[in-house]
């Protein structure tokens, strides 16, 4: 099969082209000598079904970013048949040198000039067939978004793979020596082929940044976004959640008990309780990430998310991260799952591992739950707001810590330098494209796990067969005992030993664990607990829940997205440890202060 | 023509890039977005405390840490 690779700069395009040229039918893939996920797609162009992939956007091809090398290391372990560089007509003056570079590596190559849109609107115009002769390529203009021009390109590349020679490419960099020529034919081919009046009318974005990045409104005005966003995503959301979870419910006691009421118990736990259960809680972050996804692409379509960087960028920067990073820590306070998705937007893996072993101290909606119940139950109605920004408060503070003590670990190489795009309205189509392409991305690589760990932790709370759900006798309940010598000092008893390790399944499930445990519901169960424990326990409780090991979805998703079985690792055995560490001292500091 | 540093530059001025004094890869990585000797660079504006500078290079709008830019030679224009 014929391949055919999508190059380009970053904001140029590139993805939305690849969006319309493969429609819904991309997957994530593998190739041979990368180590990151591509997106690749099989398309049939004219009678012939060809490879498309989509290659990381790139400023240079000689340079030495995480992308430039995974493209370089692509182009040497790969025979492409043709190229696809894609620029942004507007930005032609710097782009063409992507180009040259192609045609040193002797590569056959198709240019599209893309967002002619925008180029018209700026007074740009460019000699398509003189620059087609100059460089000695096809050059098409087009409107990815749009569509303008997209039929001819595609008839384009039809007839233009139709005839082409696979090339595959040894040493990329040796080939390239020659920056210096590379600039003046640049520099010739753009002022012999494009032209651009002496002053841009780009007053629009200008207006906005001034708006946006203003000194003294620009971080209000950033809080006020992100407020809204969040409340957008998580309220618009959460029903959705309670419906799909409403719709599993109903499934389950229509359907699944009647016609699973005479297999063996065992069985119809593993079935029901195990796999069923696994299943729902896959499902229940379906409509969060679809929504997470959706306004993300506006606010990354849109180019705010670069305003974000430049204003967060002189604390951050302290930390070792980047204002993205702390957008994607606010959102994990609705949860987590999506927030370290989103962080494939930062492009330096070293910055990228950081922000996502910092996400999950976010104190999540699913956290807030049990939050609330404990507090309910054993603080007064005064204390209860106090107790609660509290645990907001050291949900910051261990996010700063982590990022402090381990910017040295994670270090970014890379030079952070950002472009700042004008501002633009992502279609529909490219934000439900999004939202579409992160939930088959999350079922595809988090699913498998989640299930497991759910049927895991039913079996230790279910077996050995005969002894009642939760119970002291229980495996759960042995590792309870097993783990007394280390819970004991911090406050936590067997039985809330129990309710953490449910708690690992989903942090929403430890209300309805304790429920189990305690034998009780609501406000009984509330009674029950303010009877059993002091309000130092429970604080060291809820401390311990806010900081230790995120839940089974984050740990599937920090694995599948960061692809190392080692960062996954630490991911959850940093937290585990702080949060002893934490808990320790907040007790016996309690205790000693005559608590 | 006396030379200045970018990251010594006052928002609204201009000046043209007299030299890069960078490692390769931070080299390789302005070059991509336009940074070349003899480009023309306006500052739009300055992070406060120290932030990023908001540099226009062509018809590219960056963002650059303080202490890039300072790797950064410009002679000023008028």
């Amino acid at each position: 099969m014929k391949r055919i690779a999508l190059l380009g700069m970053p904001n140029t395009g590139k993805s939305t082209f690849f969006n319309r040229l493969t429609g819904a039918s991309a997957r994530v893939g593998n190739w041979p000598g990368v180590t990151v996920d591509l997106l690749g797609a099989k398309v049939l162009l004219g009678d012939e079904t060809v490879e498309i992939v989509d290659l990381p956007g790139i400023y240079d091809l000689h340079g030495f970013s995480d992308d430039e090398q995974v493209v370089r290391h692509f182009l040497e372990n790969n025979p492409v048949d043709q190229v696809l560089i894609v620029l942004n007509v507007s930005q032609l003056d710097r782009q063409l040198s992507l180009v040259l570079q192609i045609l040193q590596l002797k590569m056959p190559a198709v240019l599209l000039l893309n967002m002619v849109d925008e180029a018209r609107r700026h007074g740009i115009s460019v000699d398509r067939e003189k620059m087609s002769e100059m460089l000695g390529i096809p050059v098409l203009g087009m409107s990815a978004k749009y569509g303008d021009g997209y039929k001819e390109a595609h008839e384009l590349i039809t007839r233009e793979v139709r005839n082409s020679e696979p090339v595959r490419l040894e040493k990329i960099r040796e080939l390239l020596v020659r920056d210096d020529e590379i600039e003046n034919t640049m520099e010739h081919v753009f002022t012999s082929t494009v032209q651009v009046p002496a002053q841009l009318s780009n007053t629009l974005t200008e207006k906005l940044d001034n708006l946006f990045l203003h000194p003294w409104l620009g971080l209000p005005l950033f809080f006020g976004v992100m407020f809204l966003l969040f409340q957008a995503i998580f309220f618009l959301g959460a029903p959705l959640q309670d419906l799909v979870a409403w719709i599993l419910d109903q499934f389950r006691v229509l359907v699944l008990d009647p016609l699973f009421s005479n297999v063996p118990a065992v069985l119809n736990g593993v079935l029901l309780d195990g796999i069923y259960n696994g299943v729902g809680t896959v499902a229940s972050f379906i409509p969060i990430i679809i929504m997470f996804f959706l306004f993300m692409a506006l606010v990354e379509d849109s180019g705010y998310l670069s305003r974000a960087a430049f204003l967060m960028d002189t604390l951050m920067s302290k930390l070792g991260l980047d204002g993205r990073s702390f957008v994607m820590v606010l959102m994990g306070f609705g949860c987590n799952v999506p927030a370290l998705m989103g962080t494939r937007v930062m492009r330096s893996r070293a910055l990228r591992l950081l922000t996502m072993l910092v996400i999950p101290f976010s104190l999540c909606s699913a956290r807030l739950q049990v939050f609330l119940f404990m507090i309910a139950a054993l603080f007064t109605a005064d204390q209860a707001p106090l107790v609660l920004f509290s645990l907001y408060l050291f949900s910051f503070t261990t996010v700063f810590l982590t990022a402090l003590l381990f910017k040295g670990k994670y270090h970014s190489e890379e030079a952070f330098i950002l472009e700042l795009p004008p501002y633009r309205f992502p279609t529909l189509r490219q934000m439900i494209l999004r939202g579409w392409h992160e939930t088959r991305h999350f079922l595809h690589r988090a699913s498998k796990f989640i299930i497991a760990g759910v049927v895991l932790v039913w079996l230790l709370t279910n077996f050995p067969p005969g002894v009642e759900t939760a119970s002291a006798q229980t495996w759960a309940g042995r590792i309870g005992e097993f783990l007394s010598p280390v819970l004991d000092p911090i406050g936590i008893d067997q039985q809330l030993t129990i309710a953490l390790i449910f708690g690992f399944v989903a942090k929403e499930i430890v209300v309805g664990a304790l429920a189990v445990i305690y034998g009780s519901e609501g406000t009984e169960l509330m009674g029950l607990m303010a009877n059993q424990l002091d309000w130092v326990q429970a604080y060291s409780f809820m401390l311990f829940t806010l900081i230790y090991t995120p839940c089974l979805s984050t740990v599937a998703t920090i694995r599948s997205e960061s692809r190392s079985t080692a960062f996954t690792i630490v991911s959850v055995a940093w937290p585990l440890a702080l949060a002893w560490v934490v808990s320790f001292i907040f007790y016996h500091g309690a205790r000693a202060m005559g608590y | 023509m006396s030379c200045l540093k970018l990251s010594a530059m006052k928002p609204g001025a201009s000046g043209i890039i007299s030299a890069l004094h960078t490692e390769e890869d931070l080299f390789h990585r302005l070059a991509g977005m336009g940074f070349r000797v003899g480009k023309l660079v306006t500052v739009v504006r300055r992070g406060k405390f120290s932030g990023p500078m908001h540099i226009r290079i062509g018809t590219t709008d960056i963002m650059l840490r303080r202490l890039d830019a300072q790797k950064i030679d410009i002679h000023p224009s008028i």
